[in-house]
């Protein structure tokens, strides 16, 4: 390589990486504001603000969920299997709302640290599976179970 | 000089030579209109025929036979775009530069393909069209890259320098594919994690993933076909005075 070229690839090189570098700084000092929700064990610990308008994301809780005959008020338990909030919402629930299902709502936590939800949005995994290989593994208890660390970044 | 010569493959500096690179993609060129037409017509009838439907979300999980290459389709086109940058600016090849500028609209469109159907998949199964988690935010900014880099290279009167800018600028975004890629390992988000990896074992059965990878490639013949139809032009439309364009084009 003559020493033009070799100045000019040292230049790229220093692009690519400075670049890399200083967003990568900026990245790890934001890295809370670039999380889209917090997880019910930040909020149990006080790291979320209160009284803001904040998402949290977790876990429906199995046998949690308890309907308002006589409106759509629903409420159910959230966790990422450290800690567990619960969470009231008024609405329409996503088609892929159901207990044991990853959600993220948007809302408030209130003064008795219930999580006032006004947006309730269904979170799915990336395990795709045809509805008999599902059952299959339902029945055999193999079911592919997300982690606490899916929703504990 | 000489001995710097074998410092890189002889096919290297042919692809410097617009004339041999013009008649190499004229020749791979029906080769690439065949596979992706038979890749992206098979891919589609078993995507939608044939590949079973998810347990959770029914049929509406077909549209990632065209979100995931897509997604996938236009990093790596980012990714070319930045070399071929870097390689017109450090060894000054025109060829390159021409890569560099034919990706850009074809990348910008596969972009817009990719969110596209990404508002369409998230607004049944999240239940909305768009959240500004790190994955959704940093694909919306790959897209604004293109944008920038077609607007900043139509925005130059020289070709050269045109060419020399959009490379800078393609090379500092490159450092948005990594942030793209680890968004969903990084940071909390609505996004679910990685669908299709080579290295590690599919999140889903093979007669899902396979259509996938059919897909996959499909989108890949298809974006070379396109790339080389535009780099042809483009190559035709600089060297327009030079004798062979001439008389290649006193032959048609």
């Amino acid at each position: 390589m003559n020493p033009k070229r070799k100045q000019r690839l040292l230049l790229v090189l220093f692009i690519v990486f400075g670049v890399s570098i200083a967003v990568g700084l900026t990245m790890y000092a934001l890295s809370q504001n670039i999380n889209l929700f917090y997880s019910p064990k930040q909020i149990v610990a006080g790291e979320a603000p209160v009284d803001t308008r904040i998402r949290a994301g977790g876990m429906v809780v199995d046998g949690s969920v308890k309907r308002d005959p006589n409106s759509l008020a629903v409420s159910f338990d959230m966790t990422d299997y450290e800690s567990t909030v619960t969470v009231q919402y008024t609405g329409i629930l996503p088609d892929l709302f159901r207990e044991g299902q990853g959600i993220v709502a948007q809302g408030k936590m209130d003064s008795s640290g219930i999580f006032q939800a006004v947006e309730v949005l269904a979170k799915h995994d990336e395990n795709y599976m045809p509805p008999e290989v599902a059952e299959a593994l339902e029945a055999a208890g193999k079911m592919p179970q997300p982690e606490a660390e899916v929703f504990n970044k | 000089m000489a001995e710097n010569k074998k410092w890189l493959p002889r096919w290297f500096y042919q692809m410097a030579s617009p004339r041999w690179c013009y008649e190499f993609c004229g020749r791979l060129l029906p080769w690439f209109v065949v596979a992706a037409v038979l890749l992206l017509g098979a891919g589609t009838a078993w995507a939608l025929a044939w590949a079973p439907a998810d347990y959770q979300q029914g049929n509406s999980f077909r549209i990632i036979y065209i979100h995931v290459p897509a997604a996938i389709l236009a990093q790596s086109c980012y990714m070319l775009m930045a070399v071929a940058g870097a390689i017109g600016l450090i060894w000054k090849m025109k060829v390159a530069d021409m890569v560099a500028k034919s990706c850009a609209p074809i990348g910008a469109t596969i972009a817009v393909l990719a969110l596209a159907t990404g508002a369409i998949w998230g607004k049944p199964t999240w239940g909305a069209w768009w959240v500004w988690d790190a994955r959704l935010t940093s694909m919306l900014v790959l897209l604004f890259l293109y944008l920038g880099v077609i607007a900043l290279h139509s925005a130059m009167e020289s070709e050269n320098t045109a060419a020399q800018a959009t490379s800078v600028l393609a090379l500092v975004g490159l450092v948005n594919i990594p942030i793209i890629k680890y968004s969903v390992e990084w940071w909390n988000t609505l996004h679910q994690p990685a669908t299709f990896t080579l290295t590690e074992k599919p999140a889903m059965p093979m007669e899902m993933w396979l259509p996938l990878l059919v897909m996959v490639i499909g989108f890949y013949c298809f974006f070379s076909v396109s790339l080389m139809l535009r780099v042809r032009n483009e190559i035709l439309h600089r060297e327009r005075r030079a004798g062979w364009v001439r008389t290649l084009l006193e032959k048609a």
